[in-house]
This record gives C-alpha cells, sequence and structure tokens, in this order.
C-alpha cells in the first residue's frame, strides 16, 4: 500500500516537473502544427493520471528487506559509482578486482573466495577483452611501472 | 518461387564458413545464458551487444550471431527450470510446473530431451511461419502512413500494458518513463536541445543500451544481493540421457498446438515469450483436463510450454523486422542492436537489404538444428555449466556490462547511468512495475513522436486524420481492448505460482 503511494507521489512530482520543464522548450522558427513541446506534455500528462490510479487504488506493498541487506544495496551502489569515476585514472584491473570482490562479498559473505574471484574475474577478463576482443584497455594507470 | 529463391540467397550467406561458425557460437553462448539464472535472453543478449559492435561485425554477422544467442537462450531456459526449479529466464517459468516434478521422478534425462525437441519444433514452426509471414506482412506495412505508425506504437505499449503486467497503472507509468526519456536530447525538427537541463552530456539523449544494460543486468546484481545467493540451490540430479522415443510421439499433437498458439502469441506486439508459453501451457491443461495430470510432472506439460515459448521467440520477430516494432523484451533489445547497426526495420528491409533478412532467416533454421544438436547430446556440460555460483557469476556480468557500455563511448557518463538505471531496475521490479515497456518508449519514443508529427503536418493539424484509415481505426480499437480487457480478464489470466517444492 504505503510504497505504491509513495511511488505515484514521486512519479507524480516527477511528471508535473517534466511538464513544467516541457513548457520551456524553445522553439524555433521552422514551426510544425504539433511543435517540440506537445509530445513530452503527453507523454507528462498520462504519467500524471496513471500514477494518480497508483496513489487512489495501490497494490499491496513488496517484501522490502531489512536494514542490513539495505545497506549492502547501498554499499554495491556506492561501490558501483565509484568505479565508474575509477576505471579512466587507475586502470582496468586493479578496480575491477577490488569492485568484484566486494560485489561478490555481498552475495556470499565469504572473504578468501570473494578476493580469489575478483582477482580471477579482473585477470581473466582483462585477458579476454584485450587479447581476444581486442579492445583497448589499459591494464594499470600511466606511470605506476615507468 | 519467390520465398525459394529468397531462401536460396540467405543460405548462401548463412553457409559460409564464417557466418556458420557465428551461428554455432551464438547457440553456444545464448544456451549458457539461458540456462544460468539471473542471465535470461534480454540481458544476456545486451550485454553482448556492444562487445559485438566493438568487434566490428558487419550487420548480416552481427544479427545472425545476436539471433542465435536468442534462439539459444530459449532453449536453455528450460535446463535451470527443469533440474533447480529455478526459470532460467522468465518464458522458462512454466517449464517448472511439469519439468521440476518429473525430473524429481528421476527422470530429469527425459525432461530434458523432451523439452529439447519441443523447443526444436516449436522454433522450426516458427521459423517457417517467419518466413512466410514476414514478406506477405512487408507488403501490406507498405500501406502504413504516420496515422497508422502512430496507432500501431500506442498498440504495442497497450497490449504490453495491458496483457503482460498485473497492473495497468504501472505499465503506463513504465512507458511514460520511457518515453520521457526518449525525448531528452536535440529535437530533430527544430535542431534545440529538449529537456537536457543545461547538460552537456545529455544533449545526444541517451543512449539505449545503456538503459538496457542497466535496467536488466545491473539490476539483477542487486536483486541477487538482496538474496544473498540463496536462489544457487543445488536441485535434482542428472543420470544417464536417454531419448524418450515413446513420450515425444505422445506429444506430438500438444507439440503442434503450442507452436502454433505461441506464434501468434509472439506475433502481438509487445506480448512475447512468455505469454506464448503460458497460453500454451494452459489451454493443454484444459485440454487435458483433470486427468491430465498436470502440474504432477507428465510429458504434455513439459513439451507445450517449451514449444510455445520458442514459437513465440520466433514469432516476435515478424513484427520487429515488418514494421520495427518489437514483440517481446528480447526483440527490443534486438532491435536495439539493428538502430545501432544503422539498419531500418520495416518493410524497405525486404527490399532494400534482403541479404539481411534471408540470410537471417536461413541461419534461424541452421541454429535451430545446431541447438538441437547441442542440447540434446551436450545437455550434461550445460548441465555442469549451471554450478557456476551466483557470487563469481554476477560480478562477471557487470564487469562485462562495465566493459561493454565504456567501449561504446568512453565517458564515465554513461557508466553513472548505467549504474543509475540499475537502481531504478531494482525499484521499479520491486514495486512490480514492468521494465519492458520502459525500453520499449525509448526506443521507439523518437519514432513515434515523429510519426504524430508527420502525420499532422499531413493534415495540416487535423487531430481526426490519425482516425482516417481503416487500419488505423483497427489500430486503435485494438489498443484501447488491448488493454482494458484484461482488467476483466485478470482471473482467468493469473499467472500460476511456482512449484512450491
Amino acid at each position: 500500500m504505503a510504497s505504491d503511494r509513495l511511488f505515484g507521489l514521486v512519479v507524480l512530482m516527477t511528471a508535473l516537473a517534466y511538464i513544467a520543464s516541457a513548457t520551456q522548450i524553445q522553439t524555433s522558427f521552422l514551426q510544425d502544427p504539433v511543435g517540440p513541446k506537445a509530445f513530452p506534455m503527453l507523454v507528462g500528462a498520462v504519467a500524471a493520471i496513471s500514477a494518480l490510479v497508483m496513489i487512489i487504488k495501490p497494490d499491496p506493498s513488496p517484501q522490502w528487506p531489512g536494514v542490513r541487506t539495505f545497506g549492502a544495496l547501498f554499499i554495491a551502489l556506492v561501490v558501483l559509482v565509484a568505479y565508474a569515476y575509477a576505471l579512466k585514472p587507475f586502470g582496468f584491473i586493479l578496480p575491477t578486482a577490488v569492485t568484484a570482490s566486494i560485489l561478490s562479498y555481498q552475495i556470499s559473505p565469504r572473504a578468501i573466495p570473494a578476493v580469489f574471484t575478483g582477482a580471477g574475474l579482473s585477470i581473466g577478463l582483462f585477458v579476454l577483452f584485450k587479447y581476444a576482443l581486442k579492445l583497448g584497455l589499459v591494464p594499470f594507470p600511466k606511470g605506476l611501472f615507468a | 518461387m519467390d520465398i525459394m529463391s529468397n531462401l536460396a540467397l540467405g543460405f548462401s550467406i548463412a553457409l559460409s564458413p564464417y557466418t556458420l561458425m557465428l551461428a554455432v557460437v551464438g547457440c553456444f553462448l545464448g544456451t549458457i545464458i539461458g540456462a544460468l539464472p539471473g542471465l535470461g535472453p534480454s540481458n544476456g543478449v545486451a550485454i553482448l551487444i556492444p562487445i559485438t559492435f566493438t568487434l566490428g561485425l558487419d550487420a548480416t554477422s552481427a544479427l545472425v550471431l545476436m539471433t542465435s544467442v536468442y534462439y539459444g537462450a530459449m532453449y536453455g531456459g528450460r535446463i535451470s527450470s527443469i533440474l533447480l526449479n529455478i526459470p532460467g529466464d522468465e518464458p522458462a517459468l512454466m517449464t517448472t510446473l511439469d519439468g521440476y516434478p518429473m525430473a524429481k521422478q528421476g527422470r530429469a534425462g527425459d525432461a530434458l530431451v523432451l523439452s529439447g525437441v519441443a523447443s526444436f519444433v516449436g522454433a522450426f514452426l516458427a521459423t517457417i511461419g517467419l518466413l512466410i509471414m514476414a514478406p506477405w506482412l512487408a507488403q501490406v506495412a507498405y500501406l502504413f502512413g504516420p496515422a497508422e505508425y502512430f496507432a500501431l506504437y500506442l498498440l504495442a505499449f497497450c497490449t504490453l500494458g495491458g496483457v503482460a503486467s498485473n497492473n495497468q497503472a504501472k505499465a503506463a507509468i513504465a512507458s511514460c518513463l520511457g518515453l520521457g526519456i526518449a525525448m531528452i536530447g536535440v529535437d530533430d525538427n527544430s535542431g534545440l536541445p529538449r529537456l537536457t537541463g543545461g547538460n552537456m552530456h545529455l544533449a545526444d539523449g541517451i543512449d539505449f543500451l545503456v538503459a538496457i544494460v542497466g535496467l536488466f543486468a545491473i539490476a539483477e546484481v542487486f536483486f541477487f544481493i538482496e538474496g544473498h545467493g540463496k536462489n544457487s540451490s543445488i536441485g535434482v540430479k542428472l543420470e544417464k540421457v536417454v531419448v524418450p522415443w515413446r513420450d515425444i510421439w505422445l506429444v506430438k499433437w500438444t507439440m503442434l498446438r503450442a507452436s502454433l498458439l505461441g506464434f501468434v502469441a509472439g506475433i502481438l506486439p509487445g506480448a512475447g515469450a512468455s505469454l506464448g508459453s503460458f497460453l500454451a501451457y494452459m489451454s493443454e491443461k484444459s485440454i487435458a483436463g483433470k486427468e491430465g495430470g498436470f502440474g504432477t510432472g507428465v510429458a504434455k506439460g513439459v513439451a507445450a510450454p517449451e514449444s510455445g515459448n520458442n514459437a513465440a521467440a520466433g514469432g516476435a520477430l515478424v513484427p520487429m523486422l515488418t514494421l520495427g516494432v518489437p514483440g517481446s523484451g528480447t526483440t527490443a533489445v534486438l532491435l536495439a542492436l539493428l538502430m545501432t547497426l544503422n539498419i531500418t526495420p520495416g518493410p524497405t528491409l525486404f527490399t532494400d537489404r534482403p541479404e539481411v533478412v534471408w540470410g537471417l532467416i536461413a541461419s534461424l533454421l541452421i541454429a535451430n538444428v545446431v541447438l538441437l544438436l547441442m542440447n540434446v547430446p551436450l545437455v550434461k556440460f550445460f548441465v555442469r555449466i549451471l554450478m557456476v555460483p551466483a557470487w563469481i557469476l554476477l560480478p562477471g556480468v557487470t564487469m562485462i556490462s562495465f566493459v561493454g557500455i565504456y567501449s561504446l563511448s568512453g565517458s564515465y557518463f554513461d557508466l553513472l547511468l548505467m549504474v543509475a538505471f540499475g537502481a531504478l531496475g531494482y525499484v521499479l521490479r520491486k514495486l512490480d512495475v514492468p521494465t519492458v515497456p520502459v525500453i520499449l518508449g525509448i526506443l521507439l519514443g523518437g519514432h513515434m513522436e515523429d510519426a504524430l508529427r508527420r502525420a499532422m503536418v499531413l493534415s495540416d493539424g487535423d487531430a481526426l486524420y490519425l482516425f482516417s484509415s481503416p487500419i488505423a481505426i483497427g489500430f486503435w480499437i485494438a489498443a484501447v481492448l488491448g488493454f482494458v480487457a484484461p482488467m476483466f480478464l485478470r482471473g482467468v489470466l493469473a499467472k500460476p505460482q511456482r512449484v512450491s517444492d
């Protein structure tokens, strides 16, 4: 109940904001009858109506995980974001090994297999991508072994 | 005959050693992808697309590889359904209902071979159907103007929302989410940016591959973290594998009926393989009646959903190739592949690029035979691969997704977007909001708006033009029916729960 209502509310707000920003779209002198604003506004309106339906007639709430699992999910999210930033400056191997180990540990909390998984995946995938598929990956940051 | 000469052209392409090799590799990868729980056809094909792209395959080769993966995944899904009682992918859910009980009776080998043969029959008949239907539908599609296309896109969203999900409002929100995202970027007509919030990274729009990989592959990781990999339990043992000729003969009519039903379900825009296997199973169950013993591990219950599911997989290619409207989640991903390769599906594809279409159809026929050969004698090998634990598989999938998306654009912004889509996918699926309409919206949003705007240019702004032809009116009626009717049929169409041991 509550989760659907909350989600409906978020969608409603987003849809209204979306419509509002659609009204700000610049139009050019070359104008077709519909123009660049109408379709986004239509989409926003349909979303807003559906969100209202969800608020009025919510489904039963799903089973949300407990606080600890949420913590694990949040850590995974942070790690993935950090990985996205780290890939360029730190090369492929180190960030991949660390990220894969942490993800593996979050799925099955045993430290040693997780570390081996991370290291194995990082080196295995590097070899696969670099030599079999010929992608231009950088293994280590420049200057580390120079 | 026309079809024969076209097929000859197709086979001349498909039988080249290189294409043949791609088909075999695709079948092999596809079966593995389908078999592994957590990797289904849609996310499997999605993570492979960027890699294919960087390999620099030409259009025909890339398409042959990916459709072989697609067909292969449909075969592979049954393996974990039968042995672990975990559907390897969503359409294989119905196979657990009789496949797992049959395996528990010590007939795992029989169930695997039988479902493999049923898959072959379904996929084979559907490919024949495809090669007859598709050119014909392509002819009809020449009659479509912008008004008809607009109505057709609407129909796809409505049937997807109505038939394939449990709550219309949620499906509509998902479609709008996708359509809304598709609007971001530079407007083709005026050349001015829309809804980018001034962010330079968004000026090109959001790449659908980023969204697909995020929603399908990254979201899966979050689900496995939530479940702590509990889903990777060990199921029943596979003993000797022999061909159960008697059972195969027994289910011959079941396979035919299920294939026909699945094919039709697949053609419906937006319905897809899950609906195909569901309808096939339910209709066979009612034909067999109470004495049929469905749910206790009978041969018909194993054959019906597999024929239906594979036939629907072939059927879903018909609207994707002829109209550019995908019939399922995975064909939406294949459509993304076509768009990335700069191929516009639709009637002109058949006249402009016959080598792509007929090469594809011929390789599907070949892939199907390869898959039968692979899946019956080699089934033990795939069973061994199933034992890869989730704590190795899922981090691997994530890393491959990152490399794939990174190799497309080399921008960390796309990676961040992908993670964001992953988190979004987790929340959406938690709330039972379907994610396939989001993908369809991102893929088709631009085309849908374009159709509307061109229709209005033609009619000088008269909205009634949208209802001006019988074809368009038919689509509108079907769209409304497809969206509304399931509300009243919920009781009948309710999906049965999985066997809980």
